[in-house]
């Protein structure tokens, strides 16, 4: 019988979501990590029960939490995150040289094969990993040293990687992703890194169409697709046809295409989901009504899902990480919002229930189908 | 025996109830309790110092005998009644917020 698991990473704790495949009946687990900012939690696709979860806060630093019961119990790891060498400077908000800085873990992406191999995302953006289920973190420097990493500036919520891609296809293959750099890609499992923005325009650049300054929201792929890339820019809903050599708009009839999530149907590698949202300087849903749009033509052509979703008086954001779906035959998606909802359709997106309404702040979401 | 008063998340962290006790090798002191604390606990590693720089984390603050000893030296040495254990050390988390 298989079962879901959605682990929820919140402004204060996490929280384990479980049902079984109808997903009608949920079971909630938490806080853990009560009163501690969560950005996200994960399990490895190696060992369902290998979960790993960023724990973090303004007084006390980071924390790593893992467990190997499904979220059952937790053990600390380590929490050393220290730049390999004397990090130089990168470019601060007004332009002059900054230290780099580390701040917290914003992602964390287990590796697809090795439940002890796990890359974490930092800000400022840097790369590290620990190949010992989270006994010792080690920077991977070759991003964070790449040639233009002097001139990478923080977006409004820090120089950040937020965006970890494990190409299932070709184990050397990662994408990662940093606010306000843009996205990259390594062909030599992280040793060496290539900026992937072309056909990105950011208006607010001197050169709109930089190498790089780019402001990447989140990127989302298909494991049976990895060479296509759907990508949610501070303005731009964009998709990648050759592994992100180059861009395209695909924003079409979306009615805002600022946002932040993007994620992709488990079955079918054309049918989208976005969450528009109405500026960047209002992170709220157009006209208070809480819309996912689904393209099921890779993009340009989008219908707003609004069954079991607030259509007036929603004032909620849905976060980068905050977007998932399940694997089951009737594929499911989830998200979470900053007002504590976290919403579940088990129907491609036709019709969605709450799980819960009142949790902290949902930063992130992600979800296991278990067998 | 140190006596040493963590903030409540630092006691969840560490999985203990009140107060903590250290043995201390050599002059007590700010640096030395906190080393004797981490090495007895050492999931609480870098949430009260800095892992490379060892300095304190800017929202915590360390007291003793009501004196705050947060931004002096970590190499002072601790006021006798810390070190004869009828005083705790404090490891508070400062207030903030509104």
């Amino acid at each position: 019988m298989k079962s879901v698991r959605v682990l929820v990473g919140t402004h204060k704790g996490a929280f384990v979501l479980t049902s079984d495949a109808k997903r009608e009946k949920w079971n909630v687990s938490g806080p853990h990590f009560g009163g501690w900012e969560v950005y996200h939690v994960k399990g490895s696709p190696a060992d369902p029960n290998r979960l790993y979860a960023s724990q973090t806060s303004g007084w006390f630093g980071q924390v790593i939490q893992r467990s190997d019961d499904g979220g059952r119990t937790w053990e600390p790891v380590d929490n050393a995150f220290t730049y390999d060498g004397v990090p130089g400077p990168h470019t601060w908000y007004d332009g002059t040289p900054h230290p780099w800085e580390f701040k917290r873990v914003w992602h964390l992406e287990p590796s697809l094969t090795d439940p002890d191999l796990v890359y974490a995302g930092a800000e400022d953006a840097a790369l590290f990993c620990t190949r010992d289920g989270g006994k010792s973190w080690k920077e991977m420097p070759g991003l964070r040293t790449h040639e233009t990493g002097q001139r990478w500036q923080p977006g409004a919520g820090g120089l950040c990687l937020h965006t970890i891609i494990l190409d299932p296809d070709d184990p050397g293959r990662i994408y990662t992703a940093i606010s306000a750099a843009g996205a990259f890609r390594s062909s030599d499992g992280g040793e060496s890194w290539l900026p992937i923005n072309k056909g990105l325009r950011s208006e607010f650049l001197p050169e709109p169409a930089a190498e790089i300054g780019h402001c990447v929201h989140h990127v989302a792929m298909h494991p049976k697709r990895p060479g296509v890339l759907f990508m949610q820019k501070h303005w731009d809903v964009m998709r990648s046809d050759d592994a992100g050599d180059s861009w395209y708009e695909v924003s079409g009839n979306l009615p805002s295409d600022f946002g932040f999530a993007v994620d992709i149907h488990a079955h079918d590698p054309e049918t989208v989901y976005v969450v528009p949202i109405k500026s960047d300087s209002e992170h709220v849903p157009p006209e208070g009504k809480l819309r996912v749009y689904r393209s099921t033509s890779g993009g340009n052509e989008w219908e707003p899902l609004t069954k079991g979703l607030p259509q007036k008086n929603c004032y909620v954001n849905v976060l980068r990480d905050a977007m998932a779906v399940d694997t089951l035959d009737e594929c499911g998606i989830y998200f979470g919002t900053t007002g504590g909802q976290v919403y579940a359709s088990p129907n491609g997106g036709d019709s969605w229930n709450t799980i819960v309404h009142d949790l902290p702040a949902v930063f992130s979401v992600e979800v296991q189908t278990l067998s | 025996m140190i006596r040493i008063e963590l903030p409540a998340h630092l006691r969840t962290l560490a999985r203990v109830a009140g107060d903590v006790s250290v043995e201390v090798d050599g002059e007590v002191t700010v640096r030395s309790v906190l080393n004797a604390l981490e090495r007895r606990y050492p999931m609480l590693q870098g949430t009260i110092r800095n892992h490379v720089s060892q300095e304190r984390r800017p929202f915590i603050r360390f007291f003793a005998c009501g004196k705050d000893l947060s931004l002096t030296s970590q190499d002072i040495r601790l006021p006798d009644a810390v070190i004869d254990g009828s005083e705790p050390f404090l490891v508070v988390g400062a207030i903030a917020g509104g």
